[in-house]
């Protein structure tokens, strides 16, 4: 009987030692793991550099030159005709440039009121999260200009200076979960003309948007830029909607979507929307953008 | 009966004793290979975590899938964000026993054979491999080669990429530890 107890005493404590013995290597490296771990950085809180017409606080990787194409077809309102808004179609195409992996210089041409533009993009925060120091928020900002270059054959006096517009805008995002993420952006916009006296030069929007994942690549998007009273009073303006689809395969991201708004540039979709939802002013579009490494990493 | 009390007494010398023989790294090196026609892939964590114990004869791997560095930004987001999903699984393990003799006394390279288990993606799977132990002044240095199919782990690879993902993944370990006191 003694002999039993001490045998299984022995099974016990062999067995209590091999166990540990076995995975306490494993904890010494989770242990010394803990104590280095530091925040990590939150990526890919969206899959493009705009949620829809808005940027979004992604910009593209140093040494990354980005090529896109923004695309609204006409209005769904205009009817059987014009195929439903088919037949016509304005583009913006834009190339984003990755000086740093924290700074973008970005240029666009639009067809519409042939607009050219430019703008920096810096991120000042990233959202980390884990042991270390943690940011709730990823912020980047935004400093951008327009050019209108439509010729007004009635009023060849209006030189570059007239037709000069704009945009500083804050995008202030967070990734909420793998797959939803929600973006806040004021917006304060300069225009150096405005068509009447009762319009405001300086006016300011702030802008709403979010992303949520439904698989792994592809998301739901949408935005909503509102536009608050008596900045522009000549003319009817709305309220910027939009909402689409992102799917995403290597280094393409393709968006469709529908929306409200006609120009692609701040100062024109944040400002100038003219195109109501209620009255079927939908166009519908597309962005899409390929990723090209210039210069290798390492 | 005094037999076993000594025994008892033996082991309880022996196995502190013994457990001194650990050594460890903060710095080891995994790298990853792809290649296919359309793209060659390689990755490299060089913050592995690993541990042998010559006494227990075994080992274990702790890493962070996070720090697997990438040539493009863009692959190394979609390598933690669709493939490895390293948000919902941070780290990657392995916990095994090697067989072998390695005897401190003679720096030389030993080859060993080592087997365990990976835990990656959230998958556990056994693998067998062999690989070197080299003794050095300073300690130990392992390496070793095998190849890992995504697939084992429940990393799906889309149609549309799925000529530039190889079906092996070729990968690379390098582990230079010094003993723990």
């Amino acid at each position: 009987m003694k002999y039993y107890a001490l045998f299984f005493f022995l099974c016990t404590c062999f067995g209590k030692i091999a166990i540990s013995q076995d995975s306490s290597l494993l904890h010494m490296l989770e242990d010394s793991m803990m104590t280095d771990k530091q925040g990590g950085r939150v990526t890919a809180t969206f899959k493009g550099t705009h949620i829809i017409n808005t940027q979004s606080v992604e910009t593209p990787a140093k040494g990354v030159l980005l090529f896109m194409i923004m695309h609204r077809f006409g209005k769904i309102n205009e009817g059987a005709y014009e195929f439903f808004g088919l037949d016509n179609a304005t583009m913006r195409m834009g190339f984003d440039y990755g000086l740093t992996d924290e700074l973008t210089a970005g240029i666009g041409r639009s067809t519409f009121q042939k607009t050219y533009d430019g703008y920096l993009k810096g991120k000042l925060l990233r959202q980390s999260e884990g042991a270390g120091k943690r940011i709730p928020v990823s912020v980047t900002a935004l400093a951008g200009i327009a050019y209108t270059s439509l010729r007004y054959s009635d009023k060849p006096y209006l030189n570059a200076k007239y037709r000069t517009s704009y945009t500083v805008q804050l995008l202030v995002a967070r990734k909420l979960s793998r797959n939803l993420s929600l973006q806040l952006s004021p917006a304060w916009l300069h225009y150096n003309l405005v068509p009447a006296a009762v319009d405001k030069n300086d006016v300011f929007a702030l802008g709403m948007g979010g992303r949520m994942k439904i698989t792994k690549r592809s998301s739901i998007n949408v935005e909503y830029n509102y536009l608050p009273g008596n900045q522009v009073n000549s003319f009817k303006v709305y309220n910027s909607f939009s909402a689409g689809f992102d799917i995403e395969t290597g280094g393409h991201v393709f968006q469709v979507h529908v929306t409200n708004s006609q120009g692609m540039v701040e100062p024109l979709f944040l400002g100038r929307t003219t195109g109501s939802w209620g009255k079927g002013d939908i166009y519908f579009g597309f962005n899409i953008s390929r990723s090209f490494n210039l210069s290798r990493k390492h | 009966m005094k037999k076993f009390i000594l025994y008892i007494g033996f082991c309880a010398l022996v196995i502190p004793a013994a457990s001194a023989q650990v050594y460890i790294t903060r710095t080891g090196v995994i790298q990853f290979f792809s290649k296919t026609p359309m793209e060659d892939i390689k990755a490299e964590n060089n913050q592995v975590y690993a541990a042998i114990d010559l006494s227990q004869k075994t080992m274990a791997f702790s890493m962070l899938m996070k720090s697997f560095l990438f040539r493009k930004e863009l692959m190394q987001e979609h390598f933690n964000e669709n493939y490895v999903e390293s948000d919902r699984y941070p780290k990657s393990l392995f916990k095994g026993t090697f067989t072998g003799d390695v005897d401190l006394q003679k720096p030389q390279i030993y080859n060993i054979r080592v087997q365990g288990v990976i835990t990656l993606h959230g998958v556990e799977k056994s693998i067998s491999t062999p690989a070197t132990l080299e003794v050095t002044a300073d300690g130990l240095t392992g390496t070793a080669r095998f190849n890992l199919l995504p697939q084992d782990f429940d990393i799906t690879i889309p149609g549309i990429v799925r000529d530039k993902i190889a079906r092996q993944i070729d990968v690379q370990v390098k582990i230079s530890c010094k003993p723990v006191n």
